[in-house]
This record gives structure tokens, sequence and C-alpha cells, in this order.
């Protein structure tokens, strides 16, 4: 093992970390809005996937020209998931936390059933694209394209959405939302139009993220499943409550993924990042910029 | 006030009874083998579920990471028996305390977490044993381990010819489950854990530990699952890490209780009962190829009852609430 | 006779916040002391730090003789001293007596017999006869009696009250106060943190006064509440009267 395979697999693990960051920041900023996870999270990301498979299928689309046409449906989804599921989801009176938990487990369940069924089982994958298996050289480091604009794209989408939250009106009528639920409604913020608009935009930059790794992963029903869990890691490593923590945290496990294929089988890929959150947790027991 | 609960009680214990009976009966009259299968898997979930639901449904945490314990009761069981020739009633016990203790060891870190973060660490906990069994050589890594079927005996608790064996034992773990279950409620340990369930903070100034509670939860759950994996282990003969250790398991232990009503006594029964002979007629007769027709149908099960009965099934057979005029009165007269 | 309760030059400081200063307070035995002072005094701090929510920065804590400084929540329950909450914490999903059987249990391991203390209590309370109501279908005035009756199943020597009696009507704040005048007579010793003057100050033996963390004067109600100095932290100098 050399210095340069270390470096090489380190600047590959960032630049996936920075795509698990954009894949957790969707589920992170749903959960610092209303205190919910979505366990369909991993369903999300697989349906943009196909979403972007099939437009290149059928319309010979890019993905990175899908990409937005892909987030603007995820952004659609994700507010129509809210405002038919867990808008009533979190109204329960008994056993709260579980009926939350499970209602978007059961949709989770769901669209995995769907995918099946409307798809089948069959892997696909997109054959040709702009950056499909072509890799750049910089400064002596190979880096896989995709990834790279992933990431680049992931970078782009968190500064937006800082910019975003921190900046324009609606971003602080989230940040209301957030801290006080009930009284926004006293200031004339529809609290119902926040968390749809909410689950939206998380929705949507998971969709961002399907778009790219549809150009470089297998795209089959179950494919949100192993990316369910990392994203869900990945915010409660960061925090639950933080954006930040969640683009922190998708670094982290990114690095930590590629560092562990360094040293261990690769079948013990998932035994790192694994651990690591638990190290993390046990320590930090709100992860580490976790405000709830 | 007492009399009444006191005889809630015991009709509970008498309904119980009577449906063990009524159940014993069933294998006699129904020969089918392919229904029989069900109602053993039905059984054993029930079994699991009721379990499952001391720790997540009385205590109130959460667990996705239950496979872990069926897994090593299954693995326990497997592994003293193919090295050791140690009979599986014993392997049975043996991995029952063996995930009594790791439950024990992992809550210790574990209770620590809140919500959300507890559940996903008992998932990740669950998904890294796996990953270690499928790279455990002396285990049979991947591969499982194949348990030799000699020939029919209680001894080996091992049957070819017929399925009623495997029947009556799952039968008789389910109704042990609902039994420490039903004596649980009624106790100290019952009655902690359901106020650290609603308020860990009050149940701390009302003299209840709450690590403890949650410890004592957690060793009863996994020390009964393990027990339901050791008898899977011998109704299939053979065993591998996804297949015993799976995350599908950890579902399934949860689905019926919430189904049926998470944190009751009947819940989880109820549940799997209907759950389970579902899942398996869906898959045959619809699902044949793995085309997700199960997965739409518990994926719409549980989402409707999340939303409309989050309380579960149960509280359909619970008593009317007295009308509104009776309870303001009481409440002007007090 | 020795004080049940004494905190000694107890101090706590939240990152940057001085919440309690050199706080030293005793409470006797069959006392009902009232623990007041404007907002922002320090007196949840206090109070909480008596309950076991947390460790003090600074001081120590005994109890019946005994530093308790260290103990937990839960074994100070168990050692005699029982807590309500401000927002109330019933067990929502739980019926009334069994909240009270949960309280119970420190004291009488064998069911049977919690249960029949859970009943003593829920008579003593006045909720018998909502026993197996459930504890989210209560009106609220029901479930301050309710923190009141658990607190009681411990069998506290120290009941510490958080205010209990406010945001009460008046008809039910009388019922309060005799409820609480009947727990000092069954021999308990009551710490009440209260902001209601006119209810607290006829029902305490004593009353402590906390300003910005630290004790301001303590004393009989009728000296404490002519005195300058606390009509000044409660309403500001401008009504000062004759300092």
């Amino acid at each position: 093992m050399t210095a340069e395979t270390i470096i090489q697999s380190l600047a590959s693990g960032l630049l996936m970390g920075l795509l698990y960051g954009l894949i957790a920041v969707g589920l992170a900023l749903i959960f610092g809005l209303m205190d919910v996870v979505n366990f369909a999270h991993g369903e999300f990301l697989m349906i943009a996937m196909y979403a972007t498979f099939f437009l290149f299928a059928y319309f010979a689309l890019d993905p990175l020209l899908a990409a937005p046409i892909v987030a603007a449906a995820l952004f659609i989804f994700g507010a129509v998931v809210y405002l038919f599921i867990v808008r009533f989801a979190v109204r329960a009176k008994a056993n709260t936390g579980m009926v939350q938990i499970f209602s978007t487990f059961g949709l989770a369940v769901l669209m995995r059933g769907l995918a099946q069924y409307f798809f089948t089982p069959d892997y696909r994958s997109i054959t040709t694209s702009w950056l499909g298996g072509k890799t750049i050289s910089i400064g002596g480091i190979y880096l896989p394209e995709p990834q790279l604009v992933g990431a680049l794209i992931a970078i782009a989408a968190f500064a937006g959405l800082y910019f975003f939250i921190n900046r324009t009106d609606f971003g602080r009528a989230l940040e209301a939302t957030r801290e006080d639920a009930g009284a926004v409604a006293l200031v004339g913020i529809d609290k119902n139009r926040v968390f749809a608009l909410g689950w939206g935009l998380g929705a949507a930059l998971v969709g961002l993220a399907g778009a790219v790794m549809a150009i470089f992963f297998y795209v089959f029903p179950d494919v949100g499943a192993s990316f369910a869990t990392i994203a869900y890691v990945t915010v409660a490593l960061g925090g639950f409550g933080s954006v930040f923590g969640a683009f922190a945290g998708g670094i982290i496990v990114g690095l930590v993924e590629a560092v562990t294929t360094l040293v261990l089988p690769a079948s013990l890929k998932t035994v790192g990042i694994y651990g690591v959150y638990l190290l993390i947790v046990f320590i930090r027991p709100r992860g580490l910029f976790g405000s709830i | 006030m007492d009399k009444a609960f006191a005889s809630r009680r015991r009709r509970d214990l008498i309904v119980a009874a009577c449906i063990t009976a009524v159940a014993a009966l069933v294998p006699l009259f129904v020969k089918d083998v392919y229904v029989q299968n069900i109602m053993v898997l039905t059984l054993m979930y029930a079994a699991l579920s009721q379990s499952w639901n001391i720790l997540s449904g009385y205590c109130g945490q959460i667990s996705l990471g239950h496979a872990l314990y069926f897994g090593l009761g299954a693995y326990t069981t497997a592994l003293l028996y193919t090295k050791f020739g140690v009979l599986p009633w014993f392997g049975m016990l043996a991995g029952g305390l063996v995930s009594a203790v790791i439950a024990m060891a992992l809550g210790y870190p574990c209770f620590r977490l809140g919500g959300h973060y507890f559940v996903i660490a008992t998932i990740v906990i669950a998904e890294i044993a796996l990953v270690l069994f499928q790279n455990w050589d002396w285990a049979g890594a991947a591969l499982g381990i194949d348990i030799p079927v000699r020939h029919d005996s209680w001894l080996t608790f091992q049957f070819t010819r017929s399925k009623l064996p495997y029947f009556y034992f799952a039968l008789v773990l389910a109704g042990i489950a609902w039994f420490v279950t039903w004596w649980l409620e009624d106790s100290k340990w019952g009655y902690w854990w359901r106020a650290v369930k609603d308020n860990p903070v009050a149940a701390e100034s009302l003299g209840v530990v709450v690590f403890n509670s949650k410890m004592g939860a957690a060793a009863v759950s996994a020390f009964l699952v393990a027990i339901g994996g050791a008898f899977y282990a011998q109704f299939v003969s053979y065993i591998d890490p996804e297949s015993v250790m799976g995350f599908q398991f950890s579902l399934l232990m949860a689905l019926p209780a919430v189904l049926g009503g998470i944190g009751t006594l009947w819940g989880p029964m109820l549940g799997a009962v209907i759950l389970i002979p579902l899942t398996e007629l869906t898959r045959s007769y619809i699902g044949g190829s793995g085309r997700g027709v199960d997965l739409i149908v518990y994926g719409g099960l549980i989402i409707a009852i999340s939303l409309a009965r989050p309380q579960g099934l149960v509280s359909l057979f619970a008593r009317k609430p007295k009308p509104v005029a009776a309870v303001v009165k009481e409440a002007v007269a007090s | 006779m020795t004080s049940l309760l004494e905190t000694r030059n107890i101090t706590q400081r939240f990152s940057g916040l001085t919440a309690n200063s050199n706080v030293s307070i005793s409470v006797g035995r069959g006392e009902i002391v009232g623990l007041i002072g404007p907002n922002g005094a320090g007196k949840s701090t206090l109070f909480n730090l008596i309950a076991g929510a947390f460790r003090p920065t600074e001081g120590t804590i005994i109890f019946d003789g005994e530093d308790v400084t260290d103990l937990p929540a839960a074994e100070r329950c168990q050692r005699g001293i029982g807590r309500t909450f401000q927002v109330v914490k019933s067990f929502e999903s739980m019926t009334v007596i069994e909240n009270v059987i949960v309280g119970a249990l420190v004291r009488n391991t064998v069911m049977r017999e919690a249960r029949r203390k859970a009943h003593e209590v829920l008579q003593f309370c006045g909720l018998d006869a909502r026993a197996d109501v459930r504890a989210s279908d209560l009106v609220p005035s029901e479930k301050r009696r309710l923190e009141v009756a658990r607190a009681l199943a411990t069998e506290p020597k120290l009941l510490l009250l958080d205010e209990v009696l406010t945001g009460l009507t008046p008809v039910e704040s009388q019922k309060g106060v005799e409820l609480v005048r009947r727990v000092r007579d069954t021999g308990i010793t009551v710490l009440m943190v209260e902001h209601v003057m006119e209810i607290v100050m006829p029902l305490v033996d004593r009353a402590v006064v906390l300003d910005l963390g630290k004790v301001l004067l303590e004393g009989k109600p009728t000296e404490v509440v002519r005195d300058p100095k606390v009509i000044t932290a409660y309403l500001g100098d401008r009504h000062a009267v004759g300092a």
C-alpha cells in the first residue's frame, strides 16, 4: 500500500462522502423541521434513480440534464407524502413516536413492493452518459468524473441550502416553524404549507443525489435500502437537527468507508461505518452537532 | 374496583387457556402440510413479537435490531449441536442466556441514547453482527450451518415426517411468551416499564431506576427471542447469517405488534394471526417470483394501521368509553 | 431537633449564568416552608437541585442527616424526598390508579399492598372516584392532584411541591390548600415553590425569599411580606416603602 493508493482512496472517499451528505441532508432537513425521521428516505433515492434511468431509456436524456427534472418531480412527491401520510401520522395521540416511525416505514415497504411489481427486480444501468466511466486526473490523483461532479453538485446544494435557510423569507419561516410550530400560525404562517415545502425540499435534494448516482450505480428496487442506512447513520452521526451535521457526517462516513476498504476485506466495509457511528454516539449521545 | 381488576386478569388467563386448547386441536383436523407450515410460522412469530413487545412495547425502547437475538439463538443451538454434540434443548437455553447477556452488555451504552439514535443503533448493531457472522469461518461464514437430520427424535428435536411436534413446541413457546407478559403486566417490572415509556423523568422522581428497568426488559425480551431462533434452526435445519439475522426478521417481529397493538397483552398475538398467514398466502398465490405483492400488502397495511388505528387492532375489542355526561358528572362531584 | 433538609452553600452555574449563589436554607421537620421570589430568582433551580435532577456546581445537600448531594433522583425518592413537577408529568397511557401504583411500589413491593396503598392515597387526595380513568382524560386540576397523589404514594418524609397552586380557580385553590395542610398533618414536611402570595402566605409556617440567585430573606410570612427588600425585589425600586 503506497501513499498514492491511500490518497487516491481518501479522495474518492471524500467525493462519495459529499454525495452521502447530499442524500442525508434531506433527511436532516425534514427531521430538523418536524422531528420526524423519514424511514422511506432510501426509497426516495430509489425512485429518483429509476426516474433518471427511465428518462435515459425513453428520451435518451443524459442524467445531468435529467437531474433538475428529477429533483422537481421528487419535490412534488415529497410534498405529497407529507400532505397525504405524514400530516396524519404526527396527529396521532397514542404512541406518537412509533406511529411516526412505522408510517414512513410502511411507505418504504410499499414503495419497494411497487417498484418490484412495476419495474421487476432486474438490475438496470445507464450504459452511456456524458460522465459515465470517465476519470479525470487532478494533481496526479485519478478521480471518477461522476462522483466528482456529484460532489460539486453536493457542495453547491449545501451552499444553496445555507443561503436559502438563512437569507430568504421562506427559509426563516422554516426555522420559525421548526422552533415553534404552534406559534407560527399566530404570525400568519401556514404550518402545513411550510412542512409540505420542507418535505419537498428534502426530497428534491435526494432527487439530485439519485440522478447523479444513477450514472454509476445499478438501479434496482432494493437499492435504497443500503443507502438509507448510511443516510440515517450520517444524520445521526452529525446530530439530528443540524443540517451542517449531515454535511460533516457525510464526509466522515465517506472517509471511514474509504479507509475501511483499505484495511479490511470489502465485505466488512459497513462494519467500519457502523462502528464509527456507535463510537461517536456512545461518547456524544446527540451526535457531533446535534441539538435534539 | 379491585374485584373488577382481578376478574379481568382471571378472564385473560381463561381466554388464553381456551385458545390454547382449541389451537392444540387444530392440527388434528388440518392435515395439509402447507397450511400446517403456516400455522407453525404464525405461532413462532406470535411468540417473537410478544417477546419484542416486552422491550419495545411496554418499556418503549423501540428496537429494529432484534434479529440479532434471533440469530444468536439459532447459531448457538446449531453450533453447540454440530460442533459439540450438545442437545438442542440445552443449546436453546444457552442461546437464551447468551442473548440476555449480550442484550444487557449492549444496553449499557445504548440506553443512554434517546429515541431515534437508539433505534438506529439497534439496526446498526444487528447489521454488524450479520456481517461478522458472514465472515466467521468457524461458524460457516456465508454458507451457514447445515444441521444434520438423522431420525425423528424429541431428544435431538428433529422431525422429518411431521410438522406436528414443531407446531406444539411453537404453541407452547407462544403460550410462554404470552404468560410471561401477562405475569409481568401486573408486577413491579411491568409498572416500571410503562412509567419509563411514558415519562422517564417522572419515573425517576418516583424511585424507578430507569436504567435498570430497561436492562431487565432487554434481557427478558432477548432471552425469549433467542429461544424462538433456536426453535427456527431446528425447524428448518439449515441456517446462514442472512436467513436468521437479516433485517426482515427484525421487521417481522415488530409488525405484528404494531398491527395488533404495541404495549398490549393480546396485540402481538392478534397481529401475528392476521399478518403471517396473509403474508404467506399473498406470497404464494400472487407473489410468486418476488414481484413484491407481499410487500405492497405489508406496506399498505402498516400505513393504514399507523394512521387509522395507532393503538392497534386490539382497541377494537376494548370496552366502550363512558358517555360524556357521566364523565362530567363524576368530575364535578369529586 | 435537627432540620430535615439543609442546603449548604449551594451554587449552581450553567454556562455563563449563575442560577443559585451560596444558597443555604434549612427546613425543619413538620414545617411547611414556602420558597418564593420574583421570576428568575433561582427557585426552580434550587428546587430541582434538592430533588436530584442534577448535581450542584458547589455545595452540599443534607437530608435527614445524610449527604445526598451525589445521589440521583431515584435514590433520593427512596430516601424519602417526593416531588411534583410544575408542568405535570402524568403517565398518560396509564389510569389514575396505575399512576399512583408506580409511586407506591417504592415501599410496597407486593402488588396487592401497592394497590391498597394507592387506593388509600387516592382517597386522601379525593381522586378515588376517578381511579380507573386514563390520566390523559383528566382535567388539569385533577392532573395536579394526581401529581401530588403519586408523590405521596412514595411515602416521603419531605414533599416538594412545584407551583401546585398556580393557575387554579379560587375553589380549586382552597381545596389545594386544604390538601397541603392535611399532608402536613400526617407528619410530612412540605417545601413549596409558589407564586401566588395571597394563597401561600396564610399556608406556610416560614417563607424563604430568593432574588437573583441568592437568599434575600427568610422568616414568618407576615414579616417577609412587609419587608421593603422583598417588595423592591418583586416590584422594583419605585415601590419601596421606607427603605
